[in-house]
């Protein structure tokens, strides 16, 4: 195990420094997400305008510099995408933190790959997993209008 | 045995935790178990074996002395008046619950209330918490001050004529502070109210003298104790275990099954429902032992000694920010450290074989009234050394150049 491979700078930079932090006014969806084993907690802020569109995005929350950063790329990386590329790229994400080697989808550029392969060194601490995806699920559930918060120990 | 190479008598020290030696300082967690512990669950399995209690055979004999010659250790060890005054359960959590049970069904009525402190343990709340539902009680919590200490005036100021039981953490598990218990006792008493301890950071750490500290019930968590898992202790004047209902029940704890009517069995059968951990049991008589032969006193010296040395590294280091400055402290360090969280600072010490807590350790009420969702524990055994705290402190030193670079 590599300390540098999970605390990459990218990381490290949205850690300190998350993009998209706050609350916005007009927001039609959000969600909250918490991780009671360690009391890591975010709350998603959509706009999802008439063409199912991400028009803005934002959250609040606090946790370990791998939840955050994982929060602050995944918003930048929402931004302006339709429902249905959301959908795929968070799929994708997922299943890229559980098996696979890397990311399948081609909606986003190598630069942006790259920014959320930072995340992947999680897979070697497992216990860090939930803290990489739970703003994730809390995107799914904001899209979704799921009732109620997200929360790590009840996802499969 | 000297203290100082009392690592060895651990054989879990001899294994390298990502290439490194362990530096385990988690033991308000759950502390690590000595070979002679571990050797006595092995040979009770497959010298002794047989349920205890029921059976007029050879094993079943030898097997019942064995677990009632721990009843007697533990008595011994705390000081209890009478071996029947010890009750064994799954571990402190069911010890708490029973007497939350047992002493709401039988007592507590709409409107009465029960008083505990914003240093609790989940454990020593949320069994309460079910008495607000069932019973209609409400629960008072005596403030925590700055330094995270809970003060007599503090606990004197939240007692009303409708305070029926004060339940009490001996030691704080996260800000280390040692509660002036006796006199809390002593207050309490003065006003009719029994007093439950949570000694689950107590009984590990501090000499016990139930008869001195005249508390009602005591609980203690067997494997913080370098006890196996899966084994608490409920200590509790026998006058409340004569008085209070059955907890669970079950076979063992009975007196005569009609199918018109049951009574239940004398103590201590009557709260020990089904068969008991007995393996579990009777290695802990193993745990008291090691204890008694280095002497609790000894410990007690050597883990003051050890948190005063961690404190004054700690302060010293600028980045870390000790949690809790109590007037009398236990081994216990939670910190903080600019710009970098808990969980973080956790896996990085992780990997130099480092192995502390991060979280709110079961404190949720403690860590909103500090203002801090999280932190991060060090705390100590008898096994720890001045330089595990050392590396501890230049681990710390890592986290700090990983965040700051």
């Amino acid at each position: 195990m590599d300390l540098k491979d999970l605390y990459q700078e990218i990381i490290l930079d949205h850690g300190k420094n998350p993009r998209n932090l706050g609350k916005f006014e007009n927001f039609n969806k959000d969600a909250k997400g918490h991780n009671p084993l360690c009391g890591d907690k975010v709350h998603v802020y959509l706009k999802v305008d008439e063409n199912k569109k991400i028009s803005d995005i934002k959250f609040e929350g606090h946790g370990c510099a791998i939840s955050m950063a994982s929060a602050s790329i995944m918003t930048e990386l929402m931004k302006d995408k339709d429902e249905k590329d959301v959908k795929e790229l968070i799929e994708d994400f997922l299943k890229m933190i559980k098996d696979n080697p890397d990311l399948k989808s081609n909606l986003i550029s190598e630069d942006d790959k790259t920014k959320l392969m930072s995340l992947s060194g999680v897979k070697k601490y497992p216990m860090r997993v939930k803290c990489a995806t739970l703003p994730w699920h809390t995107l799914i559930s904001a899209m979704t209008n799921k009732p109620g918060e997200v929360n790590t120990e009840k996802e499969d | 045995m000297n203290i100082k190479d009392i690592k060895k008598e651990f054989p879990i020290f001899d294994n390298k935790v990502h290439n490194n030696d362990l530096v385990y300082l988690d033991s308000a967690n759950s502390s690590q178990k000595p070979k002679v512990v571990v050797d006595r669950i092995y040979d009770f399995y497959t010298k002794e074996f047989s349920n205890v209690g029921r059976s007029v055979h050879y094993l079943a004999v030898a097997a019942t002395n064995l677990y009632e010659n721990t009843r007697v250790l533990v008595q011994k060890y705390i000081n209890a008046k009478d071996p029947n005054e010890i009750v064994f359960t799954k571990g402190a959590t069911e010890a708490i619950n029973l007497v939350a049970n047992t002493f709401g069904q039988k007592y507590l009525k709409e409107g009465d209330e029960i008083l505990i402190t914003e240093l609790e343990h989940h454990s020593n709340y949320v069994p309460w918490h079910y008495l607000r539902k069932s019973k209609g009680v409400k629960i008072n919590f005596a403030d925590v001050d700055e330094n995270g200490d809970i003060s007599i005036e503090s606990i004197e100021k939240k007692i009303t004529p409708k305070t029926k039981i004060l339940a009490i953490t001996h030691l704080s598990n996260v800000t280390g502070a040692i509660l002036p218990i006796k006199e809390i006792i002593q207050l309490a008493h003065s006003k009719n109210i029994p007093v439950l301890v949570d000694g689950c950071q107590g009984a590990p750490h501090l000499k016990l003298d139930m008869q001195d500290l005249n508390c009602d019930f005591y609980a203690i968590s067997c494997h913080k104790m370098y006890g196996p898992t899966g084994l608490g202790v409920l200590y509790a004047k026998k006058k409340w275990l004569e008085e209070l209902p059955p907890y669970q029940g079950g076979g063992g704890m009975i007196g005569e099954v009609k199918k018109e009517g049951i009574t239940f069995g004398d103590l201590p059968n009557k709260y020990e429902a089904g068969t008991m951990a007995t393996a579990q049991v009777i290695a802990f008589g193993e745990s008291i032992n090691f204890i008694n032969k280095l002497g609790i006193e000894k410990i007690e010296e050597h883990e003051r000694e050890l948190t005063k040395y961690g404190e004054e590294i700690l302060r010293k280091n600028n980045s870390v920010k000790l949690i809790g400055s109590p007037k009398n402290k236990g081994s216990v360090l939670s910190f903080t450290l600019d710009g970098v969280h808990p969980h973080d600072i956790a896996t990085i010490l992780d990997e130099d074989g480092v192995a502390i807590r991060a979280g709110h350790h079961c404190c949720q009420i403690l860590h909103e009234k500090l203002g801090l969702a999280a932190t991060a524990r060090a705390s100590l055994g008898v096994y720890n050394t001045k330089d595990d705290l050392d590396q501890l402190n230049s681990s710390i030193n890592k986290c700090i150049k990983i965040f700051n670079s």
